[in-house]
């Protein structure tokens, strides 16, 4: 755990130095921020549901690009050797690699705050949704950096990992759109296994344990994937 | 200290190591010598654990690399080739990076850093950038980085690669420095080096060792030749080379060049005795100008290309 710690210590400096964390946040800001605001004020409703329901589909083209650098950089830099004949686990790189994508989602979440303090001047917030939907969001933006970094495990090449997770992301996201194309018995399973349908119930302020346990159970996935895939890389 | 037990390496269908074994004792430098695409990087990554063989074992002190790879990476400090060192740090934050890494810690870490800093000469550099620093100063970061925990075992791919004959000089130096109490392994194509900084020498060939053994060991062995060189002052090379062909012990008489009236010529002797009393008999009885004459022993040079001569 302490070589993870240092790993993730490392990464999240490089993420802080380089500029495409702030053009990445940047950009995260301005999408959230004028859908939220454009309709805002039309529905006269003091809630942040434009926010939270859109987030779904903005992490899936942000989060993959926050993680498209963490391996995919490294291989094709060839720095990754150097970091692989360290006495470390792969188990520890993939966590500290982890942890600090998630970090960074969680950073760049933070100056949304300010959308619900805002509501809170000019109407009666509903405070558990807006709980829920931090919750929420930390959840689905910590599944989704296990997607994209599972992604840049694939690949040396950085835009081939952000469309690979891109790709895994909206399909998450949108699977249980897609439902009236399925048979009746495989609805269930699929509902089950989109993003959104979790993220939507956790931010009705609905803390259910199903909805916790399957973003848990994504990044779990995808960080023993990335894990297989890094000790096949021989 | 380390013995590579017939291990062997394919990439696809591509052989790219074929049942290589030698050992290595504690102490001494080897030097892993071949042309470009002979298997040495690869054996190295083996050893350091960036490549899995595809069948045999490399054992290191009671190690071996299938059951315990962290604990042989803790015994290796490893350059690997061009130092893909991360560019986007700065030079003290790699080593402090790689010393956490290493398990190093507390006053340790400042105390290790500044030796190295002192040994690899890159004090002056500590607050820059890796992708602004020139390649010999980035070889010398990524030596640091290798020495951090001082480990037992150095690993070093072609760690003067790219480098000015200043700078050459000056990592040999350091890698003499080092050799001193640390069992270093490293590869390389240029023959002068290995001769100048290692204790032994293997030479790979397509995967496979093609010989094995000291400096002066390889030049004696492998049959005995050598070559005489004459300098004529003729114009017909012929007669010349019909004389010197009835001298016994001279297997080839080899015109380098004709110019401006005189001969030069490459005579290669293969018998253990000195045949230049002979030659300059023969020289002597036809009254020719002799202009030059001597004694050239096998160099690394011409061992490394019969050894690794395309067919």
């Amino acid at each position: 755990m302490r070589n993870a710690r240092i790993i993730f210590a490392r990464e999240l400096k490089g993420f802080l130095v380089s500029p495409i964390a702030y053009i990445v946040i940047s950009i995260f800001l301005i999408v959230t921020g004028w859908f939220f605001f454009s309709t805002f004020f039309l529905y006269n409703q003091a809630e942040l549901r434009t926010f939270f329901g859109l987030l779904p589909v903005t992490f899936s083209f942000i989060v993959p690009a926050v993680t498209m650098r963490l391996f995919s950089e490294e291989f094709n830099a060839g720095s990754y050797e150097l970091l692989k004949t360290q006495p470390v686990r792969s188990l520890d790189v993939v966590l500290g690699k982890f942890m600090a994508a998630a970090v960074l989602v969680a950073i760049m979440l933070v100056p949304t705050l300010s959308y619900g303090i805002f509501i809170s001047f000019i109407g009666d917030l509903d405070w558990g949704p807006w709980v829920g939907g931090y919750i929420g969001a930390l959840l689905l933006g910590a599944a989704f950096s296990a997607v994209g970094l599972f992604a840049s495990s694939l690949t040396r090449n950085q835009i081939i990992a952000l469309i690979t997770g891109m790709a895994i992301c909206f399909f998450l996201t949108l699977i249980d759109k897609m439902l009236f194309f399925l048979p009746e018995g495989a609805v269930g399973v699929f509902q089950y296994l989109g993003a959104d349908y979790h993220f939507q119930n956790i931010a009705r302020g609905i803390l259910d344990s199903r909805d916790i346990l399957y973003f848990l159970s994504v990044s779990f996935v995808m960080l023993y994937g990335t894990h297989l895939v890094l000790e096949e890389r021989t | 200290m380390i013995r590579i037990d017939q291990l062997t390496k394919y990439y696809g269908n591509v052989c790219a190591v074929d049942g290589i074994s030698f050992e290595m004792r504690k102490g001494e430098i080897l030097g892993l010598l071949g042309p470009n695409g002979a298997g040495k990087t690869t054996t190295l990554r083996i050893l350091t654990g960036y490549l899995k063989p595809t069948s045999g074992n490399i054992f290191v002190k009671e190690y071996n690399i299938h059951d315990h790879a962290l604990e042989i990476r803790k015994l290796i400090g490893y350059l690997p080739e061009a130092a893909p060192i991360y560019p986007d740090m700065i030079v003290y934050d790699y080593l402090r990076f790689v010393a956490d890494l290493r398990g190093l810690s507390g006053e340790a870490v400042g105390r290790r850093i500044r030796e190295l800093a002192g040994l690899c000469g890159i004090s002056e550099v500590m607050h820059k950038t890796i992708h602004e620093l020139s390649k010999g100063y980035k070889q010398r970061v990524g030596l640091a980085h290798a020495m951090m925990s001082d480990p037992e075992i150095l690993v070093l791919d072609e760690p003067t690669s790219g480098l000015d004959p200043n700078q050459i000089v000056e990592i040999r130096d350091i890698i003499r420095e080092i050799g001193r109490e640390k069992t270093v392994i490293l590869s390389t194509h240029i023959l002068s080096e290995a001769e100048a900084t290692c204790d032994r020498i293997v030479i790979i060939h397509r995967g496979a060792i093609a010989a094995d053994g000291t400096t002066d060991a390889l030049k004696r062995d492998g049959g005995a030749e050598y070559a005489v060189h004459v300098s004529l002052a003729l114009n017909d090379f012929e007669p010349v080379r019909e004389a010197f062909s009835r001298v016994p012990g001279v297997a080839e008489t080899r015109l380098v060049r004709a110019e401006n009236g005189a001969l030069d010529l490459s005579l290669t002797c293969r018998e253990a005795r000195d045949l230049r009393p002979e030659i300059y008999r023969v020289i002597r009885d036809h009254d020719w100008d002799l202009l030059e004459f001597g004694r050239q022993d096998r160099t690394l040079e011409t061992i490394f290309r019969q050894l690794t001569r395309e067919n």
